[in-house]
């Protein structure tokens, strides 16, 4: 016999709580957001900066991965080169479903001020993005807040489902 | 308002003109008026032929044949102490007279002096490698081409360095929009999704002054978003953002904003 009392009807009484599958796969799926690291221009220090101790990505779960096979989002951090452009496609096929891509700052989202012959005036044009960040560059609290949205929108799923694969065209 | 010039074949002539002021030469000197420039060039002009050589902003230009071009350069890194070869490039005069101009740049750093070795060539002709002079050249050689398309000859990976290999056009031509040709701007399309995909993802949109109609009602009032259409007094109440949704989010705490502590000292 327990000798303190325990309310198991109260929260936490029992190490048992009950949801819905959505909820749970949806829960896993928003709090261990795997992170490809893109840094490709200057945007790349601030991501940087986010993942390190003082912006800490960690505690979102958000861990920045070497691998595209091990990555759930993809942080486009910078100006993408025509030259570029082929590599991230690859990269982004390589990512497993479900898989989710923020752009970040402006020259990510619309070419920014490189409005020039090599420039891809936004990532759109080659692979399919969930959240576009603005700024130039924009502040790691501007990327911890994007990751947070990109966890409501994931929640707002539904896991039971099979999810329909973006696709660009 | 500025005149309008037809665009249609803007790929096959220049559009540069001298539209705007064109600052006047820096004055130039004679090469007399400095005794290391002044011996320089009397062991050039005995080997060479110079057509031209005069001082300007403490260097010399010296102006030679497009064939000598080899063995003035190897003269001046063995004879004449001239060891690095700090830059060399090219300047397109197409619309002036169908040349281009290519320079080197050398540096002595025992005398202290920079001279500038140039001359001119018609447009389609190759110049000399000089890379088996100076590995400096290498990469400057294959970026001439890459930007000018001026091929060198004798030069051990004539590659482009910059742009991609399967790239159409050199982009430092006078004649190369700056925002790209037709090749360019669809380069990525054609290249990733195939020509046929270039009516889905559609054209560029290059033009900077572009105002969406809903910028300035949506995006513009952080904090304060309205839905679309509704009239904007200045009074609407601020939304408060929220990460979470209402009935909060399955086995992480609720935050609550009111209660939790917010730092204010950013120097804490």
């Amino acid at each position: 016999m327990a000798q303190h009392k325990i309310n198991y009807t109260q929260d936490g009484g029992l190490p048992v709580a009950l949801t819905s599958i959505d909820k749970i796969v949806n829960w896993g799926r928003s709090n261990s957001l795997w992170a490809l690291t893109y840094g490709l221009a200057c945007c790349g220090i601030e991501m940087m900066a986010s993942g390190a101790s003082r912006f800490d990505f960690d505690r979102f779960g958000t861990i920045f991965r070497a691998s595209p096979r091990q990555a759930d989002v993809m942080i486009v951090a910078g100006t993408l080169t025509k030259k570029h452009a082929e590599f991230i496609k690859r990269l982004y096929d390589q990512m497993t479903e479900p898989r989710w891509v923020i752009s970040m700052g402006s020259c990510a989202n619309t070419g920014g001020m490189f409005n020039t012959y090599a420039t891809v005036q936004g990532v759109d044009r080659i692979i399919p993005v969930d959240l576009y960040l603005p700024g130039c560059a924009p502040r790691p609290e501007t990327l911890q807040y994007g990751v947070m949205l990109l966890q409501k929108k994931i929640r707002a799923n539904h896991a039971s489902k099979a999810q329909k694969a973006k696709r660009l065209m | 308002m500025r005149a309008y010039i037809p665009k249609d074949d803007v790929q096959a002539k220049a559009y540069y003109t001298d539209r705007y002021y064109v600052a006047p030469q820096v004055p130039k000197s004679e090469v007399e008026t400095d005794e290391v420039f002044a011996s320089d060039l009397e062991a050039i002009k005995a080997k060479f032929e110079v057509k031209e050589a005069f001082i300007q902003v403490e260097q010399m230009v010296v102006y030679i044949n497009a064939h000598d071009i080899y063995g003035v350069l190897e003269l001046m890194r063995d004879e004449l102490e001239y060891t690095q070869l700090s830059e060399l490039s090219a300047i397109d005069w197409l619309a002036k007279d169908n040349t281009f101009e290519i320079f080197y740049q050398m540096l002595s750093m025992k005398k202290r002096k920079r001279i500038r070795i140039k001359y001119f060539i018609q447009n389609g002709q190759a110049v000399d490698s000089v890379e088996k002079l100076f590995r400096s050249a290498d990469w400057s050689e294959r970026e001439m081409y890459d930007m000018f398309g001026i091929e060198a000859n004798g030069h051990p990976f004539m590659k482009r360095i910059l742009m991609p290999y399967d790239w159409q056009g050199h982009p430092l031509l006078k004649t190369y929009p700056l925002q790209g040709d037709e090749f360019a701007s669809w380069y990525e399309v054609d290249k990733i999704y195939g020509k046929e995909a270039r009516e889905e993802i559609g054209p560029e949109i290059r033009d900077t002054a572009r105002v969406d109609r809903y910028d300035s009602q949506r995006f513009a009032r952080l904090g304060f978003e309205v839905p679309k259409g509704t009239e904007i007094t200045g009074e609407e109440e601020r939304n408060v953002d929220s990460y979470q949704e209402e009935e909060g989010v399955f086995l992480i705490k609720k935050l609550n904003k009111e209660t939790s502590k917010i730092i204010d000292d950013p120097q804490r």
